[in-house]
């Protein structure tokens, strides 16, 4: 009877461990089984090419995302992401057009080191980040707002960029070699072990922000602002100084990926980047950071991304219709999010 | 100059708007001394600390520490300068570590330049030191989320150790600890006092005041009343410092007389895990039933289960002879129970609304008029018959419910369940963080309450106040039953022994 009624004990516990397990590793699971899915559908998915491909895809989406999730994680939250990239892609293109092409946006300008527009791109990107910063911690406006507004004037100010004589609104086309080669070339061995630059790239951000956020103490801090800034500020932590500099590092982040993203594309338009602040808040959630704040890892968000490329790449890859993918997209959000949150309400 | 004092307050005042918070306090501490400081909710405490603490600034005044004078632009002035703070509403980030969470702000570090990083192994072998240094049982890389309410107090007392400050403010450090923590912390206490530290103590708990402070300031709607030393003090005075005013007697006379049975609760078993298991006790119209226990003996979550917003395993309850079943509060209140929560401030008032709105929100259905609007006079009278009935102190009904001083938003909370016409009222904790003046009010309500035939629950972690409002107690620990006692003939140490039964 005893007996009995520890074994029954004993399957009640493992069933929740296995139920915490599930819960903790979710958004994994889905990952896994999406991929499986596709396969399931169309067996040729799965090679070193298709996965290539979403790698470069993902890439500027993952610096971006790492922006975005460090702000999440403040409790905050940063709608000019988009429009960023669009003024980081279309200033870093303007300086690396070829010398031959005929309609540059400066004739006058020799051939820069192509450090120099990236670094341009990501100091603007910098600064209008480090200015959301000011405006969220010293004017008190509410981040959604603040990067609302960010988010129209930007765009504004890259058109202004953009839309000048002598040829007016004309996508920047033309780029210099060396910048389209760092945006589609690989770095390999042999041409099937290889990996594209921006993906190295984009990893190498992912690392940088993991050591950030688990081994500095503006990454502690950032948690504890996000989890509870009263008690952050009570610690002792200066809130101001640590919101600036997670504002700053975003922006620091879409400069590098809006230059990137010109470079991939080989061109910029003033309506590069629309948009992709949701993406990247959308990939960010679904990887389980938490949009009110204090809640979040590297690895999360670098799967969120993927998941996202996977649907994207995956489902026109099985010919499902666009509008279809949509809809996936939107369910696989909210289904994520609905998964991802029970870990915090089973223990009520 | 050796200063006689490390701490000395000089003509604290501080104002908000509508209210003169401090009025030209002066406060002088001792080092190597308890000091306690006393007085009403309202009575400016938490002001005159938040201003020494960096986080108010005073309109005027001066700060010396160890005689020379200092003002603090923020916390971490303030804990630069050797003071630090245990807060009242315990505030701690819930999603990280324990050990991130005590050294927050302070992080120790490893390497040079701008780059330096986290030292994670310092900070482990740093926290099991001030563990063990303090006789704490902790997992330093568990989640806070994780643990009980009693354990993070701890946890604040630690990190406010931590600091080696040399005066440590412990704003009600005690609210959520149980008795054996209680002690534990005095003995900590101690040890710093004995070391020449000055601890500035809140407590509204008078014994816990006798055993611990050496000296005592008292405060009255933001004036210095006076410091005496706390062996010339009994709890009678104190209490009629606090109050200006005599309070003979703690608890009101009582005039309900227990009826028939009307609530009967049979084996409840809760389908959480490590809840409650096998309760069965039964409720009397006009009855004060008190529940006593240490923190985690699972009495919320037993009333909270009545109450629907909680699931049972197996159990049956049974109203007036007749089973039935509750799954929600909206269906709870439909039986007549009504419940006042435990935590005011988290489940109980929506600080940004009024009082009326606050006072109608459990029975907005019933002002529902026939154009399927809200009937504002009837909500407006009801308000202000009940603002009279039981005496709230408020401006006006429109005043925001945040604004009111706790003792009066309870009383708004009793309002609004009294509004629903409840058979049954089950409090929680119902006079947790509020003054002695207005407890004996809420006291008296009960009482009324109860002689007009309302049989009442009672949730209370206060011994005097089980011993001196109950018809019959309760006792629970760790999920189970342990006694039920007669109101009048039980003791606090028959309490004791059953509430720690399983301990």
């Amino acid at each position: 009877m005893a007996n009995q009624e520890t074994t029954a004990l004993g399957e009640r516990l493992n069933r929740r461990a296995v139920n915490d397990f599930m819960l903790k590793y979710a958004i994994y699971f889905v990952f896994v089984i999406l991929i499986i899915a596709i396969t399931f559908k169309e067996p040729t998915f799965l090679s070193i090419e298709n996965f290539r491909n979403i790698l470069s895809m993902s890439a500027t989406r993952i610096i971006i995302a790492m922006g975005v999730g460090g702000i999440l994680i403040t409790g905050g939250t940063d709608l000019s992401a988009g429009r960023m990239v669009g003024l980081a892609a279309v200033i870093s293109s303007s300086m690396l057009q070829a010398l031959d092409y005929p309609r540059r946006m400066y004739p006058q300008l020799g051939e820069l080191p192509l450090i120099v527009p990236i670094i341009a791109a990501m100091v603007v990107c910098g600064a209008v980040g480090l200015v959301n910063g000011l405006i969220v911690s010293k004017l008190r406006v509410p981040p959604f707002i603040a990067t609302l507004g960010t988010m129209v004037a930007v765009y504004g100010a890259t058109s202004l960029y953009f839309d000048r004589p002598p040829y007016g609104a004309q996508p920047i086309g033309g780029l210099d070699k060396r910048f389209t080669n760092l945006g589609s070339g690989w770095l390999g061995l042999d041409g099937r072990l290889s990996l594209p630059y921006i993906v190295l790239i984009a990893l190498g951000i992912a690392l940088i922000v993991w050591v950030l956020h688990n081994k500095t103490t503006f990454g502690k801090n950032i948690y504890a602002i996000g989890g509870n800034p009263e008690a952050a500020k009570v610690s002792g932590v200066n809130v101001t100084k640590n919101l600036l500099i997670a504002y700053t590092i975003a922006g620091l982040c879409y400069g590098l990926a809006g230059a990137l993203e010109a470079a991939r594309t080989g061109g910029a338009t003033n309506n590069y980047g629309n948009g992709y602040e949701l993406d990247a808040i959308a990939a960010c959630v679904v990887g389980g950071v938490s949009t009110s704040g204090g809640i979040g890892t590297v690895p999360g968000m670098l799967v969120g991304v993927l998941i996202f490329s996977v649907i994207n790449y995956g489902l026109t890859f099985v010919n499902m219709s666009p509008y279809w993918q949509q809809i996936v997209k939107g369910a696989i959000i909210i289904a994520a999010v609905a998964l991802d949150i029970r870990k915090y309400l089973n223990k009520r | 100059m050796s200063a006689e004092y490390v701490l000395e307050l000089r003509h604290m005042s501080k104002s908000f708007p509508g209210v003169k918070a401090l009025d030209d306090v002066s406060i002088q501490v001792r080092p190597g001394s308890v000091h306690a400081l006393m007085g009403e909710n309202g009575a400016g405490k938490s002001t005159l600390m938040k201003c020494l603490f960096g986080i108010y600034a005073p309109d005027e005044g001066e700060i010396l520490l160890d005689g020379k004078p200092v003002k603090f632009q923020n916390s971490r002035q303030a804990l630069d300068g050797g003071v630090s703070m245990i807060h009242q509403e315990l505030l701690s980030v819930p999603n990280r570590s324990v050990e991130e969470n005590l050294w927050l702000g302070r992080y120790p570090l490893m390497g040079a330049g701008p780059f330096r990083l986290i030292d994670a192994k310092k900070m482990r072998s740093d926290t099991k030191a001030l563990f063990k240094k303090l006789n704490m049982d902790i997992d330093p890389a568990v989640w806070l989320r994780n643990l009980s309410v009693s354990k993070i107090q701890s946890i604040e007392i630690a990190k406010a150790v931590s600091y080696n400050a040399k005066v440590i403010i412990m704003d009600e450090p005690t609210s959520s600890l149980t008795e054996h923590e209680v002690a534990h912390l005095f003995g900590i206490i101690r040890r710093l006092r004995s070391e020449g530290a000055a601890i500035v103590y809140i407590s509204h708990k008078m014994e816990e005041i006798l055993e611990i402070a050496d000296e005592v300031s008292i405060m009255r709607d933001g004036r210095h009343v006076g410091t005496w030393r706390s062996s010339e003090l009994t709890t009678a005075e104190i209490i009629k410092r606090m109050v200006g005013r005599d309070l003979t007697h703690r608890f009101p006379p009582r005039a309900n007389v227990p009826g028939e049975v009307v609530l009967r609760v049979d084996n409840f078993t809760s389908a959480e895990r490590h809840s409650f298991k096998d309760v069965s006790f039964d409720l009397r119209r006009g009855e004060i039933l008190g529940i006593g226990g240490l923190v985690g003996a699972k009495r919320t979550e037993l009333v909270e289960t009545i109450f629907g917003l909680r699931f049972l395993e197996s159990g049956r309850i049974s109203l007036n002879g007749r089973e039935i079943k509750i799954r929600s509060p909206v269906q709870a209140m439909g039986d007549k129970f009504a419940l006042l929560t435990e935590e005011r401030r988290a489940t109980g008032i929506v600080p940004m609304l009024g009082v009326k709105e606050n006072m109608l929100l459990a029975n907005l259905s019933r002002y529902v008029g026939r154009t399927g609007l809200i009937n504002e006079k009837q909500g407006i009278s009801d308000t202000k018959e009940k603002i009279a009935d039981l005496r709230i102190k408020t401006p006006s009904y429109r005043t925001l419910i945040k604004d009111l001083s706790g003792g009066n938003q309870q009383k708004v909370l009793f309002a609004k369940w009294l509004l629903t016409e409840p058979d049954i009222l089950i409090l929680d904790e119902p006079t947790r963080g509020i003054d002695v003046g207005a407890k004996y009010e809420i006291y008296s309500i009960i009482a009324e309450l109860a002689a007009s035939g309302k049989s009442i629950i009672m949730i209370s972690s206060e011994m005097p106040e089980l011993l001196g409002m109950s018809d019959r107690i309760m006792v629970m620990c760790a999920g189970r039953k342990t006694g039920i006692l007669d109101g009048k003939t039980a003791t606090q140490e028959e309490i004791m022994r059953l509430a720690a039964l399983f301990e």
